[in-house]
């Protein structure tokens, strides 16, 4: 919902890297986002394709990494798999979790000419 | 325009309550014929063929850039600011209200109101006489870290509890750091139990639940213990307070949490 205010950071970053590095044009823009996060990579690839217009991105393909997300079990001690959040410990059934890894939203690379 | 639910970057604007209004300065998008001629040569790749270039950055790292310089100016000016979100009617403003009663004159307090549009909970607050400014976000789904440092650049307040009131969702505004001490969720006992589950980023990011309307359980089939279960299993650490507006109830015990967390705040000031 929020993902065209997402996507209107991500074109900002991308005009950033344009003045710094001076290319034509962006053709495939490279994003890692955590599946524990707040962030639809649906709705997040509908935004971009708008806000990327009249910019260096404009017409760019989106490709989205999704990072697994990680906990760790305060019970367990020890790091695990965490599919979604509210999900159980896989080893304990427990919910004394903290999630280390999964909430990422990072522009990793962008491919230009 | 969001095709998922309509949100958008729409017009800001700041309502004051007395001088006009201006709208917020957005980032700027560079027409790619507006940016200047570099010759045809690239520094990355002098041929000028198509290749990668590592950046590797937040996507949201001016958004907590400004979340930080918020932060800093808060305790600065010796500023607790919570940031109290919810779904649409969960009782925000009436509880904000009932606590600005009980806590005026005494602790010294002041009030963001984000709302996409309207200042009629702006002119609410204003009526129990701390001083209130209301950010219409137009389409906008939330409130961001630059629309906080215009309000609170206007609103001149130190010494003293700003509520910073966010727009009505329980998506959108997890993400935002707005520079606050806490997030503050209020979660009513009309909706259901299973809340937190479905919209899990926002009590894991939030300190303290407020459990509200807590008067209206005699006449619900709504089991509070769930609610508070379902909330600690994204949680584990979430303090959880139950209140009414209406009748008062635990009222005094939210108050006390946010004087602890503004002796706490003063401490690591």
């Amino acid at each position: 919902m929020h993902e065209v205010a997402l996507c209107n950071a991500l074109v900002g970053l991308i005009n950033d890297q344009q003045r710094e590095r001076g290319f034509r044009q962006v053709r495939r823009v490279i994003v890692e986002v955590g599946v524990l996060g707040h962030v639809d990579p649906r709705a997040l690839d509908f935004a971009f394709d708008v806000e990327a217009r009249n910019s260096a991105a404009e017409g760019a393909v989106l490709e989205i990494h999704e990072i697994e997300g990680r906990a760790w079990c305060m019970d367990c001690s020890q790091l695990v798999t965490l599919g979604r959040r509210g999900d159980a410990c896989p080893l304990c059934g427990g919910f004394g979790l903290i999630v280390e890894q999964g909430e990422e939203l990072r522009l990793k690379e962008l491919e230009v000419i | 325009m969001c095709g998922v639910c309509g949100c958008g970057e729409g017009d800001t604007r700041l309502e004051t309550g007395g001088s006009g209004s201006k709208p917020a300065a957005r980032d700027v998008v560079v027409p790619i014929d507006q940016v200047h001629d570099h010759g045809g040569t690239l520094r990355d790749d002098p041929a000028g063929r198509a290749h990668l270039v590592s950046v590797e950055q937040d996507i949201l790292s001016k958004n907590n850039a400004l979340a930080a310089h918020n932060r800093k100016h808060f305790n600065s000016h010796r500023v607790l600011a919570l940031n109290l979100v919810s779904s649409p009617g969960a009782g925000k403003t009436s509880l904000l209200v009932q606590s600005l009663n009980r806590l005026l004159p005494a602790t010294t307090a002041a009030v963001i109101e984000g709302d996409q549009e309207t200042t009629a909970d702006a002119d609410r607050i204003r009526a129990t006489g701390a001083p209130a400014i209301q950010v219409n976000t137009g389409r906008g789904c939330h409130l961001d870290a630059e629309m906080i440092d215009q309000a609170f650049h206007r609103l001149h307040f130190q010494d003293g509890v700003l509520f910073i009131e966010n727009v009505g969702n329980l998506v959108c505004p997890a993400g935002f750091d707005l520079g606050e001490a806490h997030k503050v969720v209020i979660a009513s006992v009309t909706e259901g139990e299973d809340k937190p589950l479905k919209y899990p980023n926002m009590f894991a990011a939030a300190s303290l639940m407020l459990v509200s309307k807590v008067d209206l359980l005699p006449h619900l089939d709504f089991d509070v213990e769930q609610l508070v279960d379902n909330a600690r299993r994204v949680n584990p650490n979430l303090a959880v307070i139950h209140v009414s507006a209406t009748t008062g109830e635990g009222i005094d015990r939210w108050l006390q949490w946010v004087r602890a967390a503004r002796d706490m705040a003063s401490v690591s000031a």
